[in-house]
C-alpha cells in the first residue's frame, strides 16, 4: 500500500502504482512465489531512520542506532552513497522506496523486492524465522522503555551494551535440529526446591506491603539468590555441566547465570533478534544474487520502455559491479545463479560432463536439456551462502570471472594479488563465509574448577583471537556471569587460557589506592 | 513519527559518548571510521567516529582476501579497494551503494571544516594589497549576443506574451523580441591579496619510523587543504633534519630516511633563512610546522630553539605549529620545554599525536584558533 506522498517528480503515485502491479505480473508469471508485499515511500530522512534501526520502524533504545544514523545522514549528505532499497522478512513482506529516486530505480527496487520476498519466504534458512518480526520489534521496544523508565537509561543502555557484546554467540543451526534429549536440562526450577533462602522483605504493615515490598522486586530478589543457591549446590556436588558443549552462550546465560528479571528478559530480546537476523547474513550472496537475477530479468525482458534503457543500463551496472578487492555479493550471486541456469540448460553436469576431456567438445556443449529455470528454483529453496559456493563454484566459473586471492605485503605496505589458483580462492571464499566469518565459541563449563566459573572454548583454525577486544569481552561476559570467565584458545602456536581480572584483585586495589 | 523522536534520542547519546560526556568506558572503543570519497585518482576518507563493540573476533586483518578484477600476482591493489574492516556483517544491511564522487578540494575542506568546527581564517595585513577580479554573476540588458541568457531571454518573452494576451497554452510559441533579451553580465570585485606560506620541517633521524612519517603525511594533506582554500595562492616548502638541515621537494620530504642525531635549531635557521630572504612577511601569511618525535640532541639547543622562536619566528607567522608524534625511542622532551617556556603566545600551537587516531583532534588543535 503506497503511503500518501508527493510521488515522484513527472508522474504520479498512479503511474507507480500501475508499475507495482505490472511488476507483480510479471513476478508471479515467472513463478515467483512470495508473500504479500507491501512499498511504503519515504523521504530520505525517513529512510535513514529506518535504515539505522535496520529496516524497522521501531527499535530499543541504543546509542548504536544514533550512530549508524549519522553515519548515513552524513554519506547521504556528502553525496556519498543512497540507499535504494531495504527490504523486511516479515509477513506480509515489507518495503522501503526513497522518493527522491527515478521512475526506474523505483521499477528496478520493486522487482529487485520481489526476489527478496520470494526468498525469505521459500529459502530453508528463513523457515524458522519470526514472521510477524515487524511486530515482535516493537514489542520489544516497549518491553525496554519500559524498563528504561524503571531503573533509567544508563543502567539498561549499559546492560544491552553488554549484551551486543556477546549476541554473535549463538547456535544458528540449532532451529534446525536437537541438540541433546529432551530430559530437562539443569533449570533454575529444580534447584528452588529445598531452597532455605527467601528474599528478605522490608518489615511493613499488611496494607502497605503491595507498595514497600513490590512482587517484581522480591522476585528479582529471589531470582539472584535462587540461582546463587544453586550454585552453592553445584559447588558441593562437584556438578559440572553443559554435559556437552554449548553453542548458544547466549541460551546458556540466560539459563544460568545470576541475572534480574529484566535483565534475563533483555538477554532473551537481544537473542531472538540476533536467531532472526542469521538467515540473511547466512544467504547474503544467494539472497541478493537471486533479487538481482529477477529484477534483470523482469526489466529486460518485460518492464522496460525505451527511454529507460540508459538509466536502467546505468543502475543496473553499478549494483553488480566489480571492486578489486572485495566481493559484492550482488554479482557474486547474480554470476552464479546465471552460470547454474545455463549449465542446467545445456546439461553441463554430471558423470559424463565431469569426465570429458576434449575441450572442444567442452566449449560447445549443449544437450538442450532446458533445466535451467527448474534448477534454480531448486537451489533457493533448499542452499545456504557455503552450500551453494561449495557446490557451484566451479573452476571454470572462477577462470571466466577473474577471481584472485589477495595477501597484504608488509614491506611494500599495501595489498597484492597473491595468485589466481582456484582451490585457494574457494578455500579463502569458504573461510570467510563460515560461521560469518567469526571464531567458533561455545562454553565448555558453568562451573570450572568447582568455582562456579565460566569457561569458554575457541576452536581454534588458524587465525588468533583479537586480544584486546578477547580481553574487554571477557570482562563484559564477567559482568553478566558474575563470576570470573576464561576462554580456552590458542595464540602465537600455543595453547592458552585467558581470563577476566579477578573481582577480588581488583577491589584490593581499589582499596590500596584509598589508602594512599 | 514517533520514531523520529526515538532516533533524536539515540542520536543524542551517542553524541554525548563522542563527546566523553556519559559513559567514559565507551571512550576507547571510539575510533575513526570513515567514509571514502575520491579526489582525482586517490581515494580520501573523511572521518566519522564510530563506537567499536568488543566482541570475539579474529585478529590480524592484513590476512588478505578473494577479490577480482584483472592483474597478474604480485600486482598492488589500490588502497581503496581493499576492505579492510571485512567483518562478515551479521544483521541485514541494506542495499548501500558507494558512490564514487569527485571531490574537489573546495568539498573536502567543507566536509572538514563541517566535521572538525573549524573557523575561517582571517588573513592578517589582508587591507594592503587588493587586486580586481570580475565575476560574472549579474544580469544585464544589453550585451553581446555570445552571452545572451537563453533562459532569461525566454522568461521575459513568456511573461510579455501572457500579460499582452498573446501567449496560447495548446500552441506555445514564444518569441523574443529585442525587450527582452538578457545578457550575462560581470561585476567588478576588490578581494585582498592574500598568498600564504606553508613551511613543513620535520625530524627524519633515526627515530621516526614509516608509521610516524605516514602521520606526518595524512596530516599535512589535511593542513595543506584547509588552508588552500583560505588562500588564494599558497606556496610549500619542505625542510627536513637530522643533525642538519636541507630544504627538498615533497617527494623527498615523505621518503626520506636519515640516521643520525637530532639538532632542530638547524632546521629552524634554514626556515628563518627561507622567510627572511624570500618572503616578506607583509606579503605574506606565513604558516610553519614543524613535526618531530621530540628528542633534541642536547638542552641547550633546546633553549636555542626556544629563543628562536620567542624572538624570530613568533613575530613574524600567523601560526607556528608544532606536532610530536609518539615514537618508541628518545624521551620526547621538547613539547614539555616548549609548553614550559612559551606560554602566552597565541599564535603558537603544541600537539601530541599519539596513534592515527589523533590525527584529527590534533589539526583541530592546529587550525582551530582561526589563525
Amino acid at each position: 500500500m503506497v503511503k500518501k506522498h508527493k510521488g515522484p517528480p513527472g508522474k504520479g503515485l498512479g503511474y507507480l502504482k500501475k508499475s507495482r502491479d505490472e511488476i507483480k505480473g510479471y513476478a508471479i508469471e515467472y513463478g515467483l512465489d512470495f508473500f504479500d508485499t507491501y512499498f511504503e515511500f519515504l523521504d530520505f530522512e525517513e529512510m535513514n531512520i529506518i535504515a539505522a534501526y535496520g529496516g524497522f520502524p521501531n527499535r530499543y533504545p541504543s546509542w548504536e542506532f544514533g550512530m549508524e544514523y549519522e553515519r548515513l545522514q552524513k554519506s547521504y549528505r556528502h553525496g556519498l552513497h543512497t540507499i535504494y532499497e531495504m527490504v523486511i522478512n516479515n509477513d506480509p513482506c515489507w518495503a522501503y522506496l526513497l522518493e527522491s529516486n527515478n521512475l526506474v530505480d523505483q521499477k528496478i527496487v520493486m522487482a529487485h523486492v520481489f526476489g527478496h520476498s520470494d526468498f525469505f519466504k521459500n529459502n530453508a534458512s528463513f523457515s524458522q524465522t519470526n514472521r510477524k518480526m515487524m511486530d515482535a520489534m516493537a514489542n520489544h521496544a516497549t518491553k525496554v522503555r519500559k524498563y528504561v523508565d524503571r531503573y533509567g537509561i544508563d543502567t539498561v543502555e549499559s546492560f544491552i551494551d553488554l549484551c551486543r557484546s556477546i549476541s554473535d554467540l549463538i547456535d544458528p543451526h540449532s532451529v534446525f535440529i536437537k541438540r541433546q534429549a529432551d530430559k530437562p536440562r539443569f533449570s533454575l526450577e529444580v534447584a528452588k526446591n529445598g531452597h532455605p533462602q527467601i528474599a528478605q522483605k522490608i518489615p511493613a504493615k499488611e496494607y502497605m506491603n503491595g507498595y514497600i515490598n513490590p512482587k517484581n522486586v522480591i522476585d528479582a530478589k529471589q531470582g539472584r539468590l535462587d540461582a546463587e543457591f544453586a550454585r552453592q549446590k553445584q559447588i558441593e556436588q562437584k556438578q559440572d555441566f553443559p554435559e556437552n558443549p554449548e553453542r548458544d552462550v547466549m541460551l546458556f546465560l540466560i539459563e544460568h547465570a545470576p541475572l534480574e528479571e529484566w535483565q534475563r528478559e533483555i538477554l532473551w530480546i537481544m537473542r531472538e533478534e540476533a536467531y532472526y537476523f542469521a538467515p540473511q547474513a547466512e544467504t547474503k550472496i544467494m539472497n541478493e544474487g537471486w533479487a538481482t537475477y529477477w529484477h534483470e530479468k523482469i526489466m529486460i525482458e518485460k518492464c522496460l520502455t525505451d527511454s529507460e534503457i540508459i538509466d536502467f543500463a546505468d543502475h543496473h551496472s553499478g549494483t553488480v559491479a566489480a571492486r578489486a578487492g572485495q566481493i559484492n555479493p550482488y554479482r557474486l550471486g547474480w554470476k552464479l545463479w546465471k552460470d547454474i541456469e545455463d549449465r542446467w540448460n545445456k546439461g553441463k553436469f554430471g558423470k559424463e560432463y565431469e569426465e570429458c576431456e576434449n575441450y572442444s567438445a567442452l566449449a560447445s556443449w549443449d544437450k538442450k536439456l532446458g533445466l535451467g529455470r527448474d534448477k534454480i528454483f531448486e537451489v533457493r529453496k533448499i542452499y545456504n551462502d557455503i552450500s551453494f559456493v561449495d557446490e557451484f563454484f566451479t573452476e571454470e566459473f572462477c577462470l571466466e570471472n577473474n577471481f584472485f586471492t589477495y595477501v597484504f605485503n608488509k614491506e611494500g605496505g599495501v595489498y597484492e594479488i597473491a595468485d589466481r589458483n582456484w582451490k585457494n580462492i574457494k578455500r579463502k571464499l569458504l573461510f570467510s563465509l563460515t560461521n560469518f566469518g567469526r571464531p567458533f565459541i561455545c562454553v565448555k563449563s558453568g562451573n570450572f574448577q568447582n568455582r562456579s566459573e565460566l569457561l569458554l572454548q575457541h576452536r581454534h583454525e588458524g587465525i588468533d583471537l583479537r586480544q584486546d577486544f578477547l580481553q574487554d569481552t571477557l570482562e563484559n561476559l564477567r559482568k553478566i556471569w558474575g563470576r570470573t570467565v576464561h576462554i580456552e584458545t590458542v595464540a602465537e602456536g600455543a595453547k592458552k587460557l585467558f581470563s577476566s581480572k579477578p573481582i577480588l584483585e581488583e577491589s584490593k586495589k581499589k582499596k590500596k589506592k584509598k589508602k594512599k | 513519527m514517533g520514531n523520529m523522536l526515538n532516533i533524536e534520542q539515540d542520536y543524542l547519546r551517542f553524541r554525548q559518548i563522542i563527546r566523553g560526556k556519559i559513559k567514559q568506558n565507551l571512550k576507547k572503543y571510539i575510533s575513526q571510521g570513515e567514509l571514502i570519497g575520491k579526489k582525482g585518482k586517490d581515494f580520501v576518507s573523511i572521518p566519522i567516529p564510530q563506537i567499536e563493540t568488543p566482541n570475539f573476533r579474529f585478529g590480524r586483518r592484513n590476512t588478505g582476501g578473494v577479490g577480482q578484477g584483472e592483474g597478474s600476482p604480485g600486482q598492488a591493489l589500490a588502497p581503496g579497494d581493499v576492505d579492510d574492516g571485512g567483518e562478515g556483517q551479521a544483521g541485514n544491511a541494506p542495499g548501500n551503494h558507494i558512490l564514487e564522487v569527485d571531490l574537489t578540494i573546495e568539498e573536502l575542506a567543507q566536509i572538514l571544516a563541517e566535521e572538525l568546527e573549524l573557523p575561517r581564517i582571517q588573513p592578517k595585513g589582508s587591507a594592503k594589497i587588493k587586486t580586481e577580479r570580475d565575476h560574472y554573476s549579474r544580469i544585464s540588458r544589453v550585451g553581446p549576443e555570445s552571452l545572451r541568457h537563453f533562459k532569461r531571454t525566454y522568461k521575459e518573452a513568456l511573461k510579455r506574451q501572457i500579460s499582452a494576451g498573446s501567449y496560447d497554452p495548446l500552441n506555445p510559441y514564444i518569441v523574443p523580441i529585442h525587450e527582452d533579451k538578457r545578457y550575462i553580465s560581470w561585476k567588478t570585485k576588490q578581494r585582498p591579496e592574500s598568498n600564504a606560506l606553508i613551511i613543513y620541517m620535520m625530524d627524519v633521524s633515526g627515530s621516526m619510523g614509516d608509521d610516524q612519517k605516514e602521520i606526518v603525511r595524512i596530516e599535512s594533506f589535511w593542513i595543506d587543504t584547509w588552508i588552500q582554500t583560505n588562500y588564494k595562492g599558497v606556496v610549500t616548502r619542505y625542510i627536513i633534519h637530522d643533525a642538519v638541515a636541507q630544504e627538498v621537494d615533497s617527494e623527498t620530504f615523505f621518503n626520506t630516511r636519515e640516521s643520525g642525531g637530532t639538532v632542530i635549531s638547524s632546521a629552524y635557521e634554514l626556515c628563518l633563512n627561507i622567510i627572511e630572504e624570500e618572503y616578506p612577511q607583509e606579503l605574506w601569511n606565513i604558516y610553519v610546522f614543524h613535526f618531530s618525535d621530540g628528542d633534541n640532541f642536547t638542552g641547550e639547543d633546546n633553549n636555542r630553539c626556544i629563543g628562536m622562536l620567542k624572538n624570530n619566528f613568533l613575530p613574524k607567522v600567523n601560526l607556528f605549529g608544532y606536532g610530536q608524534v609518539e615514537s618508541t625511542y628518545g624521551s620526547g622532551q621538547f613539547i614539555r620545554e616548549l609548553e614550559s617556556n612559551i606560554k602566552d603566545a597565541d599564535n603558537f600551537v603544541t600537539s601530541r599525536i599519539e596513534t592515527r587516531d589523533d590525527i584529527l583532534k590534533s589539526i583541530k588543535d592546529f587550525l582551530g584558533k582561526g589563525k
